[in-house]
């Protein structure tokens, strides 16, 4: 059996949201269906998400965390066979709905995948990329360092920022991404299990960032480590795969609470190792 | 206890007889091997020697800078040669564009269903086809049809044609070597499609085009049976100065000294082909040297 310990300073970040007076929702998901093909792949998911804040997805292989993830800036609709019912709706507005151009979501959803995957360009030129698709008319050399900074990766670089961004390490790529991700200035940034990749002191490096990110804007992130969960997230949602093979929204709740006193036994079961 | 005693541990001796064999049909494969590679290497090094102990000395000003001449001494492949860079230049042009933008519509943006799959598999075939039948086409089309008459530009569209299926091919395999993952991460920085295409795709596969597509421009400088087809004539005493005007080239010029009886005209044949030899090596080389600074840009 797995001992969770919940970091003090995890506890610390994870204020309840009513003291901050924003128990408002800056993301909705409202009967979330979820295709491929004709396979089931998300049932019914219903799930707020408040803004700044960490909400941790966690959940066995094969529940569809990456693919919930995914529906919040339309990645999804580039696998061909992909359909989706039902909504998911960003600061008042549904994001699937006709009139909205995914162009105009995914530059206000980042996003971070699991493997680091910096263009094969120069760091500055990684880091601009963002900006300059989407017209950006400021001052470019200040949006590199502002982001370099932001994603705690402009000590290490600044000296040599025309050095391609694949001749960085694992974890300093996946900063770059960050970086990259943070230099359109997105209000909510999705994380696919951003640290899969790295060795623990890498992690840890991600996983302060994220604490600080946390400030400014919404992080949602999948996550496979339960300990990484409980450490930097305010909130936790549980995923499952029910009967019917579907992947399913099985509790959400303060984290501390989720992992010292889960309502649900199937969320037990997983957080005391005893499946997954 | 007593049936995991009596599954024996096979003795090693039955292992033994096959080690051996697979030693051996390891040998007799690496054997096989090496003597396709030289027959490969030994063929062409017999050609090539064969060609330059002949043609070698040919080749000199006077043989690049004068016309044909019935003159073995006075005979030169000046217009031959224009003719050929002429032709490679326009055939670059045309095809080129044509060629990436359709395998950029093939693996960016067309769906996947059966009417791109025919059209793969099409284009695919095409890259089969005899050449002459493109000569036969580019008679019809460019040179009647067109009334461009036997021109250099309706000897680029019949090359272009030729070649259009090589580029196309090469393009799609090295837009498809880059990986989803940068075209995710372009999306996710909120790119558009032609955007994620334009700073992602092309720029990864910029090396992998421009060598499949100085391959094929290579091919086609060698191409003769297409030309001869659409009427490009064998003795030009004169520069082609621009796309409309009648010319030769030098595959033609070769074959023609070729089939001349005398045997000094034969020399100048082996001498054409090492001018031929040349501008295609150039051209292989230039393709290897930009892959290389293409890759090393990239990393």
């Amino acid at each position: 059996m797995i001992n969770l310990r919940i970091d003090t300073r995890a506890s610390d970040v994870a204020v309840s949201p009513s003291e901050n007076g924003q128990s408002d929702v800056i993301l909705m998901t409202r009967n979330l269906n979820f295709w491929y093909g004709n396979t089931l792949v998300l049932e019914n998911i219903d799930c707020d998400v408040r803004p700044r804040e960490v909400t941790a997805i966690i959940g066995p292989s094969g529940c569809g965390k990456s693919t919930f993830l995914r529906c919040f800036n339309r990645m999804n609709e580039l696998i061909p066979t992909a359909r989706i019912a039902g909504s998911v709706v960003f600061r008042n507005r549904d994001i699937y709905d006709r009139a909205v151009d995914p162009v105009e979501v995914r530059r206000q959803v980042g996003m971070v995948f699991q493997k680091p995957n910096p263009f094969p360009k120069s760091i500055y030129d990684n880091v601009a990329y963002g900006p300059r698709v989407n017209g950006y008319k400021g001052d470019m050399d200040e949006a590199v360092e502002t982001s370099l900074k932001r994603a705690a990766l402009w000590d290490e670089v600044k000296d040599d920022l025309k050095k391609s961004g694949l001749a960085l390490s694992g974890g300093q790529q996946q900063r770059l991404c960050i970086a990259r991700a943070l230099a359109v200035q997105p209000d909510v940034l999705l994380m696919d299990e951003p640290c899969s990749a790295l060795d623990p002191i890498a992690t840890t490096r991600i996983e302060d960032l994220i604490r600080e990110l946390r400030e400014q804007l919404t992080i949602i992130i999948v996550t496979h480590n339960m300990q990484q969960a409980a450490r930097i997230s305010d909130r936790t949602a549980f995923f499952t795969v029910a009967e019917s093979g579907a992947g399913t929204l099985v509790e959400f709740n303060d984290t501390q609470q989720l992992f010292t006193t889960p309502s649900d036994e199937r969320t037990e079961a997983y957080i005391t190792g005893r499946f997954g | 206890m007593s049936a995991r005693a009596t599954a024996a541990v096979p003795s090693p001796d039955v292992w033994r007889a096959s080690q051996a064999r697979r030693r051996w049909s390891g040998w007799l494969f690496y054997g096989l091997a090496v003597v396709s590679t030289m027959m490969g290497l030994v063929m062409l090094g017999a050609l090539l020697f064969d060609i330059f102990t002949d043609g070698a000395r040919q080749v000199d000003w006077h043989f690049l800078s004068n016309y044909p001449s019935r003159i073995a001494d006075n005979a030169g492949l000046r217009s031959a040669l224009l003719g050929s860079l002429w032709m490679l230049a326009f055939t670059a042009i045309i095809a080129f564009p044509l060629g990436v933008g359709a395998a950029i519509y093939l693996e960016e943006y067309a769906p996947d269903n059966w009417l791109t799959r025919f059209i793969q598999l099409n284009i695919a075939n095409l890259a089969g086809v005899p050449s002459i039948v493109y000569g036969l086409l580019g008679l019809g089309l460019f040179v009647r049809w067109l009334a461009l008459g036997r021109v250099v530009l309706a000897g680029s569209m019949t090359m272009a044609l030729l070649i259009l299926p090589l580029i196309i091919v090469a393009s799609r395999e090295a837009i498809r070597a880059v990986p989803d993952s940068l075209r995710e991460g372009s999306y996710a920085l909120g790119a558009t499609r032609w955007q994620m295409v334009r700073q992602t795709v092309l720029p990864s596969a910029a090396g992998g085009i421009l060598t499949g597509t100085i391959l094929a421009l290579a091919r086609a400088i060698g191409e003769t049976a297409p030309l001869i087809t659409i009427g490009a004539l064998t003795y030009v005493a004169f520069d082609p100065n621009g796309p409309l005007d009648i010319f030769t080239v030098l595959p033609i010029q070769i074959f023609n000294w070729v089939s001349l009886p005398q045997k000094e005209f034969h020399s100048l044949a082996a001498g054409g082909i090492v001018v031929l030899l040349v501008v295609l090596l150039t051209a292989n080389s230039l393709a290897v040297y930009l892959r290389y600074r293409m890759q090393r840009r990239l990393q």
